[in-house]
């Protein structure tokens, strides 16, 4: 644990992690997505005979092709930056965190890249049956791939499975299925992945428009946008459910994350939900300002929401960071009180250990064992300091769900258009089509910012701050490198998008 | 396995994180053909059988390499956080030649690519040489030592403001880091000359072999004589205390007869085996051998840097925060559930092996060059 904070070099880190992430996140959801539809054209491929899904699988295929390397390469340095600039926190959960890490390499990570390459250089090299295969296990690949990545970050989110070990000074796994198949992680996993569906249709469906807007390769985008609807509006549908399950589980692991995303600043009963609004922005834990400067609320839905009960109580930012008696919630500075005393008492325990005193050892200990699950709360200066930014939060959460109950309805609409055949007619719905992927990226995006940011200060929920989590570095080091990816990353998104779009302008080979 | 005790978890997975590590080193001939890929060719044609041919597997070695890193995070975490965030610079710069990497094949060829063809095609060269250096550098310091220590938290402070480059300037090292670059062009120009059947390639990647191994030699063999002699971190066994001992390394070679002595004379008579049988036979197999050969001596390299009451990732500065095997690993839940985890390594690996041939059975041939699937 670090003796200094320096609150330059842990913002750096974090905006390098973020940066990373981001970029990461541009690519991987269209892996995910694009994945099983080259899987579904190619199906219809091998079921119908008709050459016409073959060039409409490898056109799309080329352009899964072009994303896939940049998501790679994206996606390696996120794996090494839990150590380079995360090293306490990689040793003090690395017995937890490390396992899903591993088991993602070998079971996803290899089924992906093996048949990634039958995908691609094997159309002529192995039989219809077995390229078909290759394809169905790329997608299953990746998503697996995604499943042990998000049962980590589920775990950072809310800690289970897992015990404090005084003489490592670490979290320890105490059961490897509880972590697995903790809600919170499944949910997580079950959400996230179907939003990464949901976009790359978003991406078929923004290709496909653009072409029947300039009259080309129309039979192609007729028949890429019948499959990539019908995957979009399931795939919203799950998005949907499972948001609402990531609310109800935030409102029991993570009830400030919730209040964030509601901008509710005290606690009620009955509460409402805010549709739309405009937060006050110098809002401060305990002042007395309006929390909105503006605001339309729906009202009781938010204790419905968190609660599934009308008449509950949903519980505020200042009943968090202050207590609520009347609620039994402890404020942050009872915790923060008892955190300190963990650490001491840990430092205690671990000096009595070393000079082999077993006695004040032992009895250190159960007193340490009474406070331990605040041991983090310890590394906090004020009560004050568990409140994440709330309008980012807020705005995010709120961009998010608004363009979420706009994509089932604009997947809907295709079908429909589809279904009596005068979509090519629909011009300004087409252009809509068109812009729809930016305004997916920009819900996929702000869904990251909720549930990270959302989180803030915790690295690990409740246990473990970011400011004791990052590696001892100094600020310019991690300037140079978050320049470094800034750079590298941005240009190879320029060569990415140039590459894509003149593949798209360039259309399917052989038309 | 749910009866092992913790050091038995402990050593299982040194071996296992050494399989992977091993395998890693064999596929680094991506790397190696990246290397000889600006200097062996002609044409663009010859260019384009090489990209290609390596195309088709360099993703294995990458996928090989993160996880190298989730082994060794899930095993010995702390090694994770000591070395990754202590020598940071060595490991942001071998990253950063992979991410160029990955990008390179895909784009290299696509029209408005923005850098043009030659920019992407030095990416890979620069993958192929500094990345393997660096990486060499690194594993050196497994030997060398480092200029970390750890509180009593295990938080790790870094000692030298190099971050890590420092190593690079230990000739040790160095000379480790030129052997795997040249050993990984041995490899790279043995697995062309087995996967391009185009004569003139085939001729010149089977000099190239011989080249490159007699450029390796001289920095093997400084390396060997230096391991045989110099002080290694040894680790008293019942109070875990970790002291200088002068040649370590020497008896831990000695004491590990089959997996250090005899996996490191064995491993390369078969690399030497590889490259004789391709220069002077004409065969087109002799990636099999000198892979195989390669696997053994990576394996006795680790052996002897981790067993043997050895600390693997030794401290200058603060000898007694050199990470051995017993305090940097993970706990025996973990290990265990891991090692249930890792009985899926051998499906993997059958699977990789059979993808490989199916897609090998024919080779790269001039035909490919108008006709054929995805090309890069």
């Amino acid at each position: 644990m670090l003796e200094q904070l320096d609150v330059s070099q842990l913002s750096w880190a974090r905006g390098q992690f973020a940066l990373t992430a981001m970029y990461h996140w541009i690519f991987v959801p269209l892996t995910l997505g694009l994945s099983f539809l080259l899987a579904f054209f190619e199906t219809l491929y091998v079921k119908t005979g008709n050459e016409q899904w073959k060039r409409i699988t490898k056109f799309w295929m080329t352009l899964f092709g072009i994303n896939f390397a940049i998501g790679v390469a994206t996606g390696i340095i996120m794996e090494f930056e839990f150590g380079t600039n995360w090293s306490n926190y990689s040793w003090m959960v690395g017995d937890i965190f490390g396992a899903p890490l591993a088991a993602e390499g070998i079971f996803a990570f290899f089924l992906e890249t093996t048949f990634f390459a039958v995908m691609f250089f094997g159309w002529n090299r192995v039989s219809k049956g077995f390229h078909l295969l290759s394809t169905w296990l790329v997608a299953i690949g990746s998503n697996l791939s995604a499943l042990w990545i998000l049962v980590a970050n589920g775990w950072m989110q809310h800690p289970v499975g897992m015990q404090f070990n005084p003489d490592r000074a670490r979290f320890e796994m105490e059961s490897f299925w509880q972590v697995l198949l903790s809600p919170v992680a499944v949910s997580h996993f079950v959400h996230t992945t179907s939003s990464a569906f949901l976009l790359s249709a978003l991406f078929v469906v923004t290709v496909s428009c653009w072409y029947l807007l300039k009259g080309r390769h129309v039979a192609l985008a007729k028949k890429s946008l019948a499959v990539a609807a019908t995957f979009g509006l399931i795939s919203s549908a799950f998005v949907a459910f499972t948001g609402d399950e990531s609310a109800y589980t935030a409102a029991r692991v993570q009830p400030m994350k919730l209040a964030a995303m509601e901008g509710l600043w005290d606690g009620e009963v009955n509460a409402d939900l805010v549709a739309v609004g405009i937060v006050n922005p110098g809002k401060k834990p305990g002042d007395d300002m309006d929390a909105f400067q503006f605001e339309i609320k729906l009202p009781y839905l938010l204790s419905l929401l968190a609660n599934r009960e009308l008449g509950s109580f949903v519980p505020g930012i200042n009943d968090l960071v202050y207590g609520n008696a009347e609620q039994g919630i402890d404020g942050a500075g009872d915790r923060i009180a008892r955190g300190k005393q963990a650490i001491s008492l840990l430092a205690t325990y671990k000096q009595a250990r070393d000079e082999g005193d077993a006695v004040t050892a032992e009895a250190v200990l159960q007193q340490f064992n009474q406070v331990r699950d605040d041991i983090g709360y310890g590394y906090l200066s004020r009560p004050e300091d568990i409140v994440p930014p709330v309008p980012l939060v807020f705005y995010s959460f709120h961009v998010m769900v608004a363009l979420g109950t706009l994509f089932p309805l604009l997947f809907g609409a295709i079908l429909f258009f589809l279904y009596k055949d005068n979509l090519s007619q629909q011009k300004w719905f087409l252009r809509l089509g068109v812009l729809s992927v930016f305004l997916g990226y920009l819900a996929s995006q702000a869904g990251w910012i909720v549930a990270e940011v959302g989180r803030q200060p915790w690295a690990i929920q409740g246990l473990l701050p970011v400011g004791v989590a990052r590696s001892n570095l100094t600020t310019t080091t991690v300037q140079m490198t978050f320049f470094m990816f800034l750079i590298i990353f941005t240009t190879l998104l320029i060569a990415e998008v140039r590459i894509m779009t003149r593949q798209i302008q360039n259309g399917p080979e052989g038309e | 396995m749910g009866n092992l005790d913790l050091a038995q978890l402990q050593q299982l997975w040194w071996l296992l994180v050494s399989v992977v590590g091993a395998l890693f080193i064999f596929l680094t001939f991506v790397q190696g053909g990246q290397g000889l890929l600006l200097t062996l060719t002609r044409d663009e044609d010859e260019k384009t059988l090489i990209i290609n041919s390596l195309g088709k597997k360099w993703e294995l070695t990458f996928t090989t390499l993160v996880l190298f890193g989730g082994a060794f995070f899930a095993a010995f975490p702390l090694f994770y956080a000591t070395s990754f965030g202590g020598a940071y610079w060595v490991w942001m710069l071998i990253l950063f030649t992979f991410v160029l990497q990955a990008v390179s094949y895909e784009y290299r060829r696509k029209p408005s690519n923005l850098l043009g063809a030659r920019v992407y095609e030095y990416f890979l060269f620069i993958n192929g040489t500094v990345g393997i250096l660096l990486i060499g550098i690194a594993v050196g310091t497994f030997f060398t030592g480092s200029n970390f220590s750890l509180n009593a938290y295990n938080s790790v402070t870094w000692h030298n403001p190099g971050r890590g480059v420092e190593a690079a300037f230990s000739l040790f090292n160095l000379s480790f880091g030129l052997f795997l670059v040249f050993l990984a062009r041995v490899l790279g120009a043995l697995y062309l000359n087995n996967n391009i059947d185009y004569p003139p390639l085939v001729a010149k990647t089977s000099a190239a072999a011989f080249k490159n191994l007699l450029y390796a030699l001289p920095f093997l063999l400084y390396v060997l004589v230096r391991l045989l002699f110099m002080k290694g971190y040894a680790v008293d066994p019942q109070s875990g205390t970790v002291f200088l001992q002068r040649g370590k390394y020497l008896a831990n070679l000695l004491a590990l007869p089959v997996n250090g002595l005899g996996f490191l004379l064995i491993g390369l008579v078969l690399v030497v085996l590889g490259v004789a049988l391709t220069y002077f036979k004409g065969s087109r197999k002799g990636i099999w051998p000198a892979g195989l050969g390669t696997v053994l001596v990576v394996l006795a390299v680790f052996a002897i840097a981790g067993y043997n009451n050895t600390a693997f990732y030794p401290s200058r500065v603060d000898l007694q925060s050199s990470l051995t095997l017993a305090t940097a690993s993970s706990s025996h839940y973990t290990l265990t559930a891991m090692s249930y985890i890792a009985l899926a390594i051998p499906v993997v690996l059958a699977y990789v092996a059979y993808v490989w041939r199916l897609l090998d059975a024919r080779k790269l041939g001039a035909a490919d060059l108008t006709t054929g699937d995805e090309k890069y």
